[in-house]
């Protein structure tokens, strides 16, 4: 079983009765010679390994190694805890622990890039959040991973989900559609819907510049995890309320490369554009580095 | 075209923070600890690049160290590396380079020497993702990427040689994905580099090890 783009996908989808995830699933099995089994247990450890992350960051104080961040993690989820949130509890726990995962990576701790470590916030954030508010299983959970992958193997494929090659938008761009969509299959949502929340989530941040200051992946990369959870929180939303996406997903995907391909080299991770080039950012690269 | 796993997608799991900067710096100075004899005194990083400019704030140096210890991506104690280095006795150093007669932005050189004052180098390039090429060995242009099970071997350039090793895998039913023959001149040292899509493991090294023009056989798994 395998598909190589979303029109693929959702045939398979119909024809088969399955969900992405379980579409996801079956090709792991079918091209790497594995078992459902064996391709769980795989991803059951990916995901403690994420759970372990944002749990480090609420709990122990980290200190990057370009000294930009640290500590974010703790303050957003203290002030949740005992004051009014202003996005309410889901959106705030998300980017809480989404910018959490950024603080253990740039201090040199264990994460699971997904789709990348700049990356690497989105997932956890929203994944966790959502489980957290609805109770789901570590299992369902996991399963839903198999889904988000679908949706990054799909824009690694056909498009790319590097900074350096398409910007942000590749980045926290493909891994905001790969939550948006995961989200929507945990609640319920069809093969169909989980792609118009991937299209969605991956239009919304179309054109996003890399622009990491000193070159790091620190700032502004971890505020961007939490608009990244974020988004991907409110294009489930809007999906699930029916709100459809009118562009296919995979005419999303194509779009999105092609205005990666047309940024300027300075835009595309070189930390000689965007917040990095300001004259802040370039005196923070100095301070770093002299 | 290699298929996508999703474990490419969600993954890898790794020390941050930066795949190609971190992890992939990791996995050259790996294949290293894989080539180079168990008694390595001292080892020299040169680095090229972006490695060369940006390497503090990636903890280039810190993953450099830990790959030659033979630590994999995901080890925690990364960030201890230069601590575990003085444990096992390993002097290491690095340099920077301003050449840009590199294939890459993200090259490193590394060069050991044994206790006998042998030296083995190879160059490599983090090419994204945690991705890696190795270029050269021993200043020979080589390549390959520690994606497959890999067999490197160093022999006499001789006939016979290339068929004697073919049919060591044969026989263990090892099937050849790629396989690369480099040689210094004619009628002196060879290298031949083997990506194989089944495991391969010391009993097919010894069976290899057993023709006396060759000098040594390394499994290289990453």
């Amino acid at each position: 079983m395998n598909f190589i783009d979303a029109k693929e996908l959702l045939k398979l989808c119909e024809s088969e009765k399955l969900k992405i995830s379980e579409v996801m699933m079956k090709r792991e099995t079918a091209l790497f010679q594995s078992t459902i089994q064996e391709v769980l247990e795989r991803m059951g450890h990916s995901y403690q390994i994420m759970k372990n992350s944002v749990k480090r960051a609420l709990n122990e104080d980290l200190s990057s190694i370009g000294g930009l961040i640290g500590g974010e993690s703790k303050k957003i989820y203290s002030r949740n805890q005992n004051a009014q949130s202003v996005c309410g509890k889901v959106v705030s726990d998300a980017i809480s622990y989404a910018v959490g995962v950024l603080e253990v990576s740039s201090s040199m701790g264990l994460i699971v890039a997904a789709p990348t470590a700049g990356s690497s916030g989105v997932i956890p954030g929203v994944f966790i959040a959502v489980q957290e508010a609805f109770e789901f299983s570590d299992e369902m959970m996991t399963q839903a991973l198999f889904n988000a992958g679908a949706i990054g193997y799909l824009i690694t494929r056909n498009a790319s989900v590097s900074g350096a090659e398409a910007g942000c938008q590749a980045e926290v761009g493909a891994a905001s559609a790969m939550a948006a969509s995961a989200v929507c299959e945990l609640m319920g949502g069809e093969p169909e819907a989980c792609l118009d929340a991937a299209s969605t989530a991956l239009t919304n941040v179309l054109g996003l510049v890399c622009d990491p200051i000193a070159g790091l992946v620190e700032a502004p990369c971890q505020k961007r995890n939490a608009m990244g959870a974020s988004n991907a929180l409110i294009s489930a939303e809007m999906t699930l309320c029916g709100v459809r996406h009118i562009i296919p997903f995979d005419e999303t995907v194509e779009a999105m490369y092609r205005v990666g391909k047309s940024m300027p080299s300075e835009l595309r991770e070189t930390a000689m554009g965007g917040i990095a080039a300001t004259p802040t950012g370039c005196q923070l690269c100095k301070t770093i580095f002299d | 075209m290699k298929q996508i796993s999703v474990f490419d997608v969600i993954g890898p799991n790794m020390i941050g923070p930066s795949s190609s900067h971190t992890a992939g710096a990791l996995r050259i100075a790996r294949v290293m600890h894989k080539l180079a004899p168990q008694d390595i005194a001292e080892v020299t990083f040169v680095l090229y690049g972006s490695f060369a400019k940006t390497y503090k704030g990636h903890g280039t140096d810190k993953a450099l160290v830990a790959g030659l210890l033979g630590m994999s991506q995901e080890d925690e104690r990364i960030k201890e590396a230069f601590e575990e280095a003085k444990r096992q006795g390993l002097k290491y150093k690095f340099e920077m380079s301003d050449s840009t007669n590199i294939k890459h932005p993200n090259t490193v050189e590394i060069i050991v020497t044994d206790s006998q004052g042998n030296q083995l180098s190879i160059t490599g390039s983090s090419i994204g993702g945690g991705s890696i090429s190795i270029d050269q060995v021993n200043g020979m242009d080589v390549f390959f990427t520690g994606e497959y099970y890999t067999l490197f071997i160093t022999h006499e350039d001789k006939p016979g040689l290339v068929a004697h090793i073919t049919n060591c895998l044969s026989v263990y039913r090892i099937n050849i994905a790629y396989m690369k023959l480099y040689r210094e001149h004619k009628g002196k040292m060879a290298y031949t580099i083997i990506e194989a899509d089944e495991a391969i493991n010391e009993e097919i090294i010894d069976k290899i090890m057993y023709n006396n023009k060759v000098h040594y056989a390394k499994i290289i798994d990453i």
